[in-house]
């Protein structure tokens, strides 16, 4: 539950601006890097994806380590991970990526590329998390 | 490329972001108590769509703006990951691998058919 949300069916009883406001700055950015990374790097469709794995792997360990160190009360905590992390990660694109490996008859590079992304996704997050919260302790 | 179209992928990346924050609180633990469905709905909904945009001719500018900057930020790899760990560590299992099994096949198939679709325009 939404600290700001009311009864289970109703929405929010009152949008904090501010909020929404950093979750758009943050996703502006986030949307921006991906963008730019993936222009730099153009990938076929016989290819690695390398800008969309690195800021899927990247985004993912960052949001573990936002996720556990940021406070609730803070504007950094929806700036960095629903606005940044949200938006610099993208689930669209492996799925579109994908369908167009498996076109190109690279069955074999499309289940090395979902099988190493979500592993790596889940190590780094996992990783994250810990280092935040070992840091947290000292 | 322009400075206009960045600073288009960087409006609509933001309002890609929003619109995610605001289904995943309309969808979150409505349906059911377990299983991260908002970010689901977020990650189907946006293949289907960025299939959908796949399947068109649409390209250059308008599929950076609407592909990379919009349909992108709406989705997220990152959210996902974090709640199948969580769920995860909190010893369901089974409800983790679901998690990623279920994003991936509906993900594939929602991608198809939005292509599908697309490619009929």
């Amino acid at each position: 539950m939404h600290p700001n949300g009311s009864a289970a069916n109703s929405l929010p009883a009152v949008i904090d601006r501010r909020e929404l406001g950093a979750i758009f700055l943050g996703g502006a950015v986030g949307a921006l890097l991906r963008a730019g990374l993936a222009e730099a790097f153009p990938a076929g469709a016989a290819d690695w994806p390398w800008a969309t794995f690195l800021v899927n792997i990247a985004g993912a360990a960052l949001l573990g380590w936002w996720f556990t160190a940021l406070p609730h009360s803070s504007y950094r905590r929806p700036l960095l991970t629903t606005g940044f992390c949200g938006a610099l990660t993208t689930f669209s694109t492996v799925q579109v990526e994908l369908l167009e490996m498996i076109d190109a008859g690279r069955i074999g590079l499309a289940c090395l590329y979902l099988a190493v992304s979500v592993a790596a996704g889940l190590a780094g997050v996992h990783a994250a998390t810990a280092a935040a919260r070992r840091a947290e302790a000292t | 490329m322009s400075l206009a179209v960045w600073v288009g992928v960087g409006i609509l990346g933001g309002c890609g972001a929003l619109a995610r924050f605001g289904l995943t609180l309309l969808v979150a633990d409505r349906l059911h108590p377990h299983l991260p469905l908002g970010t689901l709905a977020v990650n189907l909904s946006g293949a289907f769509l960025l299939g959908f945009l796949a399947g068109t001719s649409v390209d250059g500018d308008a599929r950076l703006l609407f592909g990379a900057g919009a349909i992108g930020a709406y989705t997220t790899f990152s959210t996902w990951m974090l709640e199948t760990q969580r769920i995860d560590k909190a010893g369901k299992r089974r409800i983790a691998v679901a998690n990623v099994v279920l994003g991936i096949a509906l993900g594939l198939a929602a991608a198809a058919l939005g292509r599908t679709l697309g490619q009929q325009l």
